[in-house]
């Protein structure tokens, strides 16, 4: 069974913060879609036009049901195919901390897409700090068998992702905490402490 | 209101349309010229006021126009009722579905087994003609029927690359398009394995250089072997394990001669032998040939995602992870170029160990995401639900 398409579902707090950056009539690629949700609140709220990529089939089914265009495919493996400058922006939404190959991805989405969204959790939180400082534990990785496990999440700081976007020649135009207002230049080390989710708009360095 | 069918020739009760006269002839890729063409088909549903619900289906290499009922003259079974009728995701209760038989084909299109004006049979005479062409004849005989605009093509293999082909001369006269199974361009794998075939039909000594109709012999032993060779095609080697594995047909021990002692032999023996009951032979070398000559990207300059720039048919396109007849990584050629060309683009590589055949047998997956994607396509072309 796919399900209808259902507009009064509850909206992840990261697809509301994300979409504040999105401009009408944009082309966007959200990488690793899963049922469309992000596609859906982007095209009814923001006037933009959506692909997704996605590798469960139950996801991809789920967005074809809604009439969403969807490319099953994995984003560690898939993005070679796309041309240069196919879309205005590609969005990671709490997808780079599950990728076998971030960077490799970065690089690609950079490529393809004039703007990347990434959304993530920050592991530079001040509770996250406070846990390790006390328990000797890194919280929340993700995945309830252990950090070892396939697909547990890499825990990068805010700081870390900032150094990710450079190595890749992107700069933050924007950063905003998810349930927070957009800041840009140099507040990151205060993100870094209060923010326990986190949206970076990544551009290209200029020149 | 069901379209007008006019039944121009044949007591076999297969309707069929004259597409091209000597006034309006057909204009083939190879530069020559059919006259006389009549294309034979079958619908189902009904067309609505404002024939905005039209969907035409593609067959593929040995198939026909009885898509969705039983064929009355082979008496074999629909090939795509699990897709196509009522409740089904081509859904006849919403949609007027249309499919012919291929120019070339013997099901009652014209081809190498009809009779030429001077009352002889083509045979080798006629010309050889490609996929384009096929979709050139499809295209006139929906205008013929007065239909400009479709709503759905849809079809498998070479019956994809006939959708591909529609969606390029009927420019935007198509608002969505499911290509399944397809290539857009026919490997050098597949080439041989045609070739093959063709060697074995001309090796027949009843093929008699392609006039055997006239001189009333069949060459039936090259024509099965032929289907033989490319029915493995068709098929994995983790389903042919599964289902046959070296198991021995109908006895205990090997004969250690040259008798169908594996069960996989007395399969394809079969393949082969209903094969020839129904499909002419000279039509399989046609065919077949068109297919070797399909390659898009060499009639638009080499670049692939030429050939759909500026396209707004909105795609789906199926592959099957065990196919290697027609490959996933051949399918996301495709995709990656509809996506360059900035076509609203859909993939699903379905995970099954069918191989190529897989959209004609019960794959869930396959179908539950086709009726999503139609479902949703017609309702953004604003077509009604089927009445229940």
């Amino acid at each position: 069974m796919t399900s209808a398409p259902n507009t009064n579902a509850i909206r992840r707090a990261d697809h509301v913060a994300i979409a504040q950056f999105i401009n009408k009539g944009e082309l966007v690629l959200d990488v690793g879609c899963g049922d469309g949700q992000l596609m859906e609140l982007l095209q009814q709220e923001r006037g933009a036009r959506t692909r997704g990529l996605e590798v469960e089939q139950a996801g991809v089914n789920s967005c074809m049901s809604k009439g969403l265009a969807v490319v099953q495919g994995n984003a560690d493996a898939d993005l070679p195919v796309y041309p240069d400058d196919a879309y205005d922006v590609a969005i990671l939404s709490k997808t780079i901390q599950e990728l076998a190959r971030p960077k490799f991805v970065l690089d690609e989405l950079s490529r393809i897409a004039r703007r990347v969204i990434v959304s993530f959790r920050n592991y530079g939180h001040w509770r996250v700090r406070t846990a390790l400082l006390t328990t000797g534990r890194i919280p929340n990785l993700g995945h309830s068998t252990g950090w070892w496990s396939d697909g547990a999440r890499r825990p990068c700081t805010a700081r870390d992702m900032a150094e990710l976007a450079a190595e890749a020649g992107l700069v933050i135009a924007a950063a905003t905490a998810v349930n927070g207002k957009p800041v840009t230049g140099g507040s990151l080390g205060r993100l870094n402490w209060t923010a326990d989710e986190l949206v970076f708009v990544l551009e290209r360095k200029k020149g | 209101m069901n379209a007008p069918a006019r039944t121009l020739s044949g007591a076999d009760g297969l309707k069929r349309l004259s597409v091209a006269t000597p006034a309006q002839p057909l204009k083939l890729d190879s530069g020559r010229v059919l006259e006389n063409v009549e294309i034979a088909y079958e619908t189902w549903g009904t067309l609505n006021a404002d024939k905005s619900n039209v969907v035409v289906v593609c067959h593929a290499l040995t198939g026909d126009q009885f898509a969705a009922t039983p064929n009355p003259v082979t008496g074999r079974p629909a090939w795509w009722d699990r897709i196509v009728g009522p409740g089904m995701p081509v859904d006849t209760n919403r949609f007027f579905v249309i499919c012919s038989n291929i120019l070339g084909g013997c099901m009652g299109s014209t081809g190498p087994a009809s009779k030429k004006p001077d009352g002889s049979y083509w045979g080798t005479d006629f010309p050889i003609i490609t996929i384009a062409d096929m979709a050139r004849a499809q295209i006139a005989l929906l205008e013929r029927l007065g239909i400009s605009d479709v709503f759905l093509c849809i079809g498998g293999s070479i019956g994809g690359m006939q959708v591909l082909e529609w969606t390029i001369q009927a420019r935007d006269r198509v608002f969505a398009a499911v290509p399944i199974a397809v290539a857009p361009r026919q490997s050098a794998q597949n080439i041989g394995f045609y070739e093959t075939g063709r060697q074995a039909i001309m090796a027949d000594p009843n093929w008699r250089n392609g006039t055997y109709l006239a001189e009333g012999t069949r060459p039936e032993k090259g024509l099965a072997v032929a289907r033989m060779a490319a029915h493995i095609t068709y098929l994995s080697e983790t389903a042919l394990k599964r289902k046959f594995d070296r198991k021995l047909q109908d006895r205990q021990t090997k004969t250690f001669g040259f008798d169908a002692d594996f069960q996989i032999e007395s399969y394809l023996r079969h393949q082969g032998q209903t094969f020839v009951d129904r499909f002419d032979a000279n039509s399989y070398l046609y065919i077949t040939r068109a297919m070797d000559y399909f390659d898009l990207a060499s009639e638009h300059g080499g670049v692939l995602a030429n050939a759909f720039r500026g396209l707004n048919t909105r795609f789906c396109v199926f592959s099957f992870s065990s196919d290697w007849h027609y490959s996933p990584e051949e399918n996301r050629d495709l995709v990656r170029a509809l996506n360059a060309a900035g076509c609203e683009t859909s993939y699903v590589n379905i995970e099954t160990d069918k191989g190529h055949d897989a959209f004609f047998v019960e794959e869930p997956e396959f179908e539950a995401g086709l009726r999503g994607f139609v479902d949703a396509a017609a309702n953004a072309r604003g077509l009604p639900k089927a009445r229940a």
